[in-house]
């Protein structure tokens, strides 16, 4: 029996488990995937927004604004790579400085800290590869970048170790109310009963909501292409560079990662299949295009991948987070699309207060871990600390991963560690191992025995990621 | 600080005959580096036949050639670390390497040999859209599942690219039980050598479509199909050609990418048509005392070539640690690719007293052609012409010009084309 359980491990799922965590709670956290970060939290901008797009008023402008406060001190806590190197959205026309002026009032209004206009000459000072003609910048200090996979399984690992449980390869298939007290959580792994529900089930929250006999919304995803560039390229763009946003977007972005590459996207599509990330030929055209508008002299031959995202669009056109009226102990954290990451600690700072007001009572911890386990870095040490740190453990002096330099110390903690990978996919977001420009051709037959030595299982038994993504069909000579 | 002569970087084997080579031209103090646990490169997964034609005139499997070269190391004083990865190199030839035994290594040497081998295209190079399941291997990684491992990573498969590995894979696979559906090619012609298409596909009757490419991939876990469509003159599909072709496996064979982060490090210039350093005639690069060889220079279809280039470097190298310093680098020939040329080696040749008897020059062919005449063109005049047979991009062009011949010309620089005979314009 639980006090809370969470549907979805995504950033919003997680980021709700992590600040429950610090309360004497028992939770467990539902998750269809096989590891936490597979939906919308891998596939965005992974830009911590400032907050200046959102209409003044709505739940997205003020969590917006408030959730960007959290990131540096989080990031620090949680040893996540985050980067404040603010925003730019670009005008080039004098209807885009309107537009401009337009947002830098919204941002005000927002309570946006630290806006400011920069001229041409400004602007080229710092990104030199950008477009000449542009003329006009909402400079946003306050803008900065994330590695979005990494910091949704931070939240885990971290609420893990302060005792929320995780069911994965568990898709809920109904919630029943069973008494005046308690709701029931039917999944393919069993029931799971507790007094409050948390519906944080990204683009199927909807579905969720209309099987517990909640508020009934809809969600249409919206699909957003990236495609991104070797790394040697990294110096095209130093801040997010945003072109002026139109009525539906917020348009096709230039941005640098965390981790020093560059890439170009989004896009923005409806479509009818919430499951669908296909990259698609005129999708991918369309950013080439879109992205040559900010950064002229794009590096096309060196793309090492590309891949989509789904925005979790609601019909309200606005954040849903609420307790239902209708079914007691359900709460609702629907239509989470952009910024819906920026938003994430603002959102379970709301959620806390829901939880009082619907009568669960919360009493703090006093033996809160506010730490995850320390992860090493090898591609970020200098050689001393490398040194040292291989007499301790001589794996820190095999690399494994060659474009990215992971070492096989940093491998098999990625296994070992609380809510450790399973698959060659959370072995790559844990450490960026097949992540470089050989995407893996080199490595993964390495990952894969590392993977198979350290589950104490067979070689076929490893997948790429979910159930039937298995990358051996067999051992030689069994199909003669 | 561990201080050496010369340090080779990769033990493959481009860096087996050159540490060989330098050490019989007299180098006593060479370290060779190795990432893997054994040397020999690549070819310890070419476990098929077909190497050493040239050298040895006989056909020898990968293994087996590099066996000749790991033995005759293991005869000289050659110091070799394996298990060990070069990190950085700088254009003060310092080197950062690490294991697991001796944890970080800085190594000070007076020359280096780049010897590190490519790596292959991958399908985001291509941006072929769909989804992006399992089952999608580059030639080489499934090469090494299936004869390093020992296991299979599909059983009913698609081929893109016609490169040799995937040709060479796609007869391993069939004499594995797999079902190999068919190759396909974006190009006109087949970017393998004639031998690997006769003896991989049409001994097997498994199709190659010529202008051809894979335009979607189906399947969200493991895959589960691809579309193929003909392309048209700008390589562009035809839509109405779509094709699905149910497959598990989509095996890559796209070209293969000099690997050359370690040599950008020490400022080494690259070549954009080759993707490897720009190298004199004894394979010195850019940075003086850091010569390169093999596929690191520019991608090889035969290990023998590697081989002989690799002695250029290795020689190459000696000379330079003896007298070399004092060489005259300024008064430099560069070689230009003209008409039917995709990319020479060396791009330039550099001091008379540096010039070796015999000049080796390695090209390939924009397109295939039944008769091509070859032309080493100057500013003082033709130098030297020689007709040549049945050539493809797929097979490298290897001509020499005897010293007496560039010194007699005495060129400001030299022009090499290749015209298709019968072709007029
Ligand atoms: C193209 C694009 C760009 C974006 N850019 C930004 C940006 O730059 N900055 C920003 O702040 N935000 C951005 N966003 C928005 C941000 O990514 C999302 O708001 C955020 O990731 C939503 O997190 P989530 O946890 O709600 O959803 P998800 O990450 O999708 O998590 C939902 C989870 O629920 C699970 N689930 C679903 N159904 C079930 C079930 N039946 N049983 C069990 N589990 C289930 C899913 O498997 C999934 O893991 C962007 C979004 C997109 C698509
Ligand atoms: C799959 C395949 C099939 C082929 N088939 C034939 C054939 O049938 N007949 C034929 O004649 N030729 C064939 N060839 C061509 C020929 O054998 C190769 O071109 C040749 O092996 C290239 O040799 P190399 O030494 O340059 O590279 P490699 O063999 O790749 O060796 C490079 C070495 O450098 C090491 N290395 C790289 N970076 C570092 C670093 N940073 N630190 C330490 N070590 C490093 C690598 O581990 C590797 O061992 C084939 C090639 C391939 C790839």
């Amino acid at each position: 029996m639980d006090d809370v359980i969470i549907i979805g491990g995504g950033v919003v799922g997680c980021m709700i488990a992590r600040e429950l965590s610090k309360y004497n709670l028992a939770i467990t956290l539902v998750e269809k995937n096989e590891d936490v970060a597979c939906g919308t939290s891998k596939a965005n901008s992974a830009v911590i927004h400032a907050g200046f797009d959102a209409k003044p008023g709505t739940l997205k402008a003020k969590l917006n604004v408030r959730g960007n406060t959290f990131f540096p001190a989080l990031c620090e806590e949680l040893d996540v790579p985050f980067k404040n190197n603010g925003s730019l959205v670009l005008a080039f026309d004098d209807e885009e400085i309107n537009t401009v002026g337009e947002l830098m009032e919204r941002g005000k209004t927002n309570g946006v800290p630290g806006l400011d206009y920069w001229d041409t000459d400004k602007i080229l000072e710092v990104e030199p590869y950008l477009k000449k003609t542009v003329r006009r910048a909402l400079y946003a200090p306050t803008a900065g970048i994330i590695c979005p996979y990494e910091f949704t399984i931070a939240l885990a690992e971290n609420s893990y170790q302060n005792g929320v449980k995780y069911l994965f390869e568990a898709p809920v298939t109904g919630v029943e109310k069973i008494t005046d007290e308690n709701l029931v959580v039917r999944t393919s792994k069993g029931d799971l009963q507790g007094k409050y529900v948390i519906n944080a089930a990204g683009l199927f929250a909807d579905e969720i909501s209309k099987l517990a006999g909640a508020e009934e919304y809809q969600i249409i995803p919206r699909k957003g292409e990236y495609l991104i560039f070797d790394k040697e390229y990294g110096y095209l763009a130093q801040m997010v560079l945003f072109p002026t946003p139109s009525k539906i977007s917020k348009g096709i972005l230039v941005c640098p990662t965390v981790d020093g590459n560059v890439f170009i996207g989004p896009n923005s599509n409806n479509i009818d299949d919430k499951t669908d990330v296909s990259v698609q030929r005129e999708g991918i055209e369309e950013i080439i295009s879109g992205g040559k508008k900010i950064v002229p002299d794009l590096p096309l031959k060196n793309i090492i991948t590309s891949f989509a995202g789904l925005r979790a669009s609601s019909t309200k056109g606005d954040f849903i987070i609420e307790a239902s009226q209708k079914v007691k102990g359900f709460i609702n954290v629907g239509g989470i699309e952009s910024p819906g990451f920026t938003s994430s600690p603002a959102i379970a700072e709301m959620i806390v207060e829901i939880l009082i007001n619907e009568g669960l009572k919360l009493e703090k911890k006093n033996n809160f871990i506010p730490h995850r386990p320390r992860k090493y870095r090898f591609r970020e040490m200098d050689n001393e600390a490398r040194e040292k740190l291989i007499k301790q453990n001589p794996d820190f002096g095999h690399v494994i991963c060659r474009c990215e330099t992971v070492t096989k110390g940093e491998i098999v903690d990625a296994i070992r560690r609380p809510l450790g990978a399973r698959s060659i996919d959370g072995i790559k977001r844990r450490t960026r191992a097949g992540m470089g420009r050989c995407q893996g051709g080199f490595c993964s037959p390495k990952v894969l025995a590392i993977l198979a030595e350290e589950l104490k299982v067979k070689p076929t038994v490893i997948r790429k990621a979910n159930g039937g993504s298995e990358v051996l069909l067999g051992k030689i000579k069994e199909y003669l | 600080m561990i201080y050496k002569e010369l340090v080779v970087i990769g033990g493959g084997p481009a860096g087996l005959s050159a540490a060989i080579q330098a050490y019989e031209e007299g180098v006593q103090d060479i370290l060779l580096i190795e990432r893997d646990f054994e040397l020999g490169g690549i070819l310890k997964q070419c476990i098929h036949n077909g190497f050493g034609l040239h050298i040895f005139q006989e056909e020898l499997t990968g293994p087996e050639y590099a066996e000749r070269f790991i033995k005759e190391l293991k005869k000289m004083n050659i110091e070799v670390i394996l298990d060990t990865m070069v990190l950085e190199i700088t254009n003060e030839k310092k080197i950062i390497a690490v294991n697991k035994e001796l944890g970080i290594l800085n190594i000070q040497t007076q020359a280096i040999i780049l010897a590190m081998g490519c790596r292959e295209r991958t399908r985001g190079a291509l941006n072929i859209p769909g989804f992006r399941p399992a089952g999608i291997f580059t030639a080489g990684t499934a090469q090494r599942f299936v004869n390093i491992e020992g296991y299979m990573p599909g059983k009913d498969i698609v081929i893109l690219g016609s490169g040799d590995i995937g040709l060479i894979m796609a007869r391993r696979f069939t004499l594995e039980g797999a079902k190999v559906r068919c190759v396909v090619e974006l190009m006109p012609y087949s970017n393998g050598l004639t031998r690997n298409v006769v003896q991989c596909l049409e001994d097997y009757d498994i199709p190659l479509y010529l202008r051809h490419t894979v335009i979607e991939i189906h399947g969200k876990d493991r895959l589960e199909g691809v579309t193929v469509a003909e392309v048209d003159d700008n390589n562009l599909p035809i839509l109405a050609t779509a094709t699905y072709i149910p497959c598990d496996t989509l095996l890559l064979s796209v070209g293969l990418i000099p690997e050359n982060e370690l040599s950008k490090l020490a400022e080494v210039k690259l070549d954009d048509r080759t993707g490897g350093p720009i190298v004199n005639q004894r394979m010195e690069t850019s940075t003086q005392g850091i010569f390169a060889c093999g596929n690191v220079l520019h991608v090889h279809d035969l290990v023998d070539f590697v081989t002989q280039e690799a002695r250029l470097a290795g020689k190459g190298a000696a000379d330079y640690l003896s007298k070399g310093k004092v060489d005259n680098y300024a008064d430099a020939i560069p070689v230009r690719v003209l008409k039917g040329v995709r990319y020479i080696v060396p791009q330039y040749f550099q001091g008379k007293e540096m010039l070796n008897g015999r000049q080796e020059l390695f090209m390939r062919s924009v397109k295939p052609m039944d008769k091509a005449k070859l032309i080493i063109d100057s500013d003082k005049g033709v130098i030297k012409t020689k007709t040549l047979n049945y050539v493809k991009p797929s097979e490298m062009i290897n001509v020499a010009l005897q010293k007496e011949e560039l010194c007699q010309a005495n060129p400001n620089y030299l022009e090499i084309s290749l015209q298709e005979v019968g072709d007029r314009s």
